[in-house]
């Protein structure tokens, strides 16, 4: 289990990062905490000529504040993200599925722009960032450009960063005060998700405001639950206008069938975690 | 490509392909045996470490990403004949059989209780679970992990 050869260089700004990805062109690989890629490389289900590791440039690090949102750079690992008191305070669905992703160890290297770069449908990010409206910034050498999440995720392990450019930054609008839950659904703790539901309310007295509802492994990429989220705005909290607004979650989608379960179980599922999950996050 | 890593201590200047993963430099460059290879594959956590402080998956980090960087193996942790707490701890409450995955529970549980000295019985199962042992069923893991941070393992080990 050695990876193939190849060429390493560690870039110590975006720039110099940049002239080493527009050089190589498709035969380079972007490393960051390698969470993904290296269990990629070591299978060989990928032969990179050249590593770019952008672990070691400091303007992609950190967490800040921007306006009105939260700015999530490529250096960030999950840990950095979770210890985040602006992450906690403003972002709670983020938060609460950050908690979820493999164990410690994974959390510790890991970063949250390299599992949205990876674009594993299983994985538990790209859900609650769709859902919360996050904003990718993708620089290449034309300069930088904003994506949404809906034309960010393309298909599997696909997304709108192109050759020669890269993901520098996530930038999330705040959701200060809105309750959330990230229901996963697995066998073992650390693996992926067989489904993932990321929901997160904002209610009034008892009644939704508003919601967000986010789905892992429905699909080829993370999926948005508009109708759900629609069908919430001015339900009461209660279990029963809960489940009727959440009943349709699966219209639509297209899950996988695998060892872990067959589509339409998925789906039947998808039913009940965003039930438990929108309960959850309006606080019922 | 040249790195010095420091390793339990002790700073080495060694010259690695940038394929090599940080787990096969600890052992086969610097003699590291007891960091070990479990599954290779990311899953079962026996070659965990510390890197800069925090637990990481030797086999799922290149070397070169060590550079400049501080490791603390299994081999790092006792003073002399004085074992750490946590170590004493996985002594006292038996909590291995074949042995094979202690190195990496231990190197875990350091990490856990460093960032969380109090843990409840349900932290430290979610905070070991990276970790992967085949013989014990972990009930003795969790209470040894429980007994390191100086609360009584009462729940860890009973059986209900």
């Amino acid at each position: 289990m050695i990876p193939p050869e190849f060429d390493y260089a560690a870039p110590a700004t975006v720039a110099e990062a940049l002239e080493l990805l527009a050089e190589h062109g498709d035969e380079a690989k972007v490393l960051s905490g390698g969470q993904s890629l290296l269990p990629v490389l070591r299978m060989r289900l990928n032969a990179p000529g050249i590593i770019v590791d952008i672990s070691r440039i400091e303007e992609l690090k950190g967490v800040t504040e921007v306006g009105d949102a939260i700015r999530i750079g490529a250096g960030a690992t999950y840990q950095d993200v979770l210890d985040s008191a602006l992450v906690q305070e403003h972002l709670a669905l983020l938060h609460t599925a950050l908690k979820e992703v493999a164990d410690e160890q994974i959390r510790h290297r890991g970063t949250v722009c390299g599992a949205l770069a990876h674009a594993d449908p299983a994985g538990d990010v790209g859900a609650p960032v769709l859902a919360l409206e996050g904003r990718m910034v993708i620089q290449g050498p034309d300069g930088e450009r904003t994506v949404d999440g809906a034309d960010f995720f393309v298909d599997l392990f696909e997304t709108a960063v192109g050759e020669g450019e890269l993901l520098t930054a996530v930038e999330i609008p705040k959701h200060t005060g809105w309750g959330a839950r990230y229901e996963k659904f697995v066998r073992v703790s650390h693996q992926w998700a067989i489904i993932g539901i990321a929901a997160a309310v904002r209610t009034e007295g008892g009644t939704i405001a508003e919601a967000r509802v986010g789905l892992t492994n429905m699909g080829s990429t993370p999926l948005r639950a508009r109708a759900v989220e629609e069908a919430l705005v001015g339900q009461e909290a209660t279990e029963e206008a809960v489940a009727q607004a959440c009943a349709q979650v699966a219209e639509g989608t297209d899950p996988p069938s695998d060892l872990n379960g067959q589509a339409d179980y998925r789906k039947h599922v998808a039913g009940v975690l965003t039930r438990r999950a929108v309960l959850a996050a309006a606080g019922a | 490509m040249k790195i010095t890593v420091t390793v339990d201590g002790t700073t080495y200047t060694d010259e690695v392909e940038p394929r090599t993963l940080l787990v096969y430099h600890l052992r086969e460059t610097l003699g590291k045996t007891g960091t070990v290879v479990g599954c290779d594959t990311s899953n079962c956590g026996a070659c965990t470490v510390l890197m800069d402080g925090r637990s990481v998956k030797s086999c799922n980090v290149l070397a070169v990403q060590a550079d400049g960087r501080e490791v603390t193996t299994i081999e790092g942790l006792a003073d002399g004949e004085t074992l750490t707490p946590v170590q004493e701890a996985f002594r006292d409450c038996h909590a291995l059989q074949c042995g094979f995955c202690t190195p990496g529970m231990i190197m875990q549980a350091t990490d856990l209780l460093s960032s969380n000295p109090s843990p409840t019985e349900d932290e430290v199962r979610h905070g070991m679970e990276g970790n992967l042992c085949r013989c014990t069923g972990y009930h003795n893991i969790v209470k040894a992990v429980l007994q390191a941070s100086g609360q009584s393992a009462t729940s860890g080990g009973e059986q209900s």
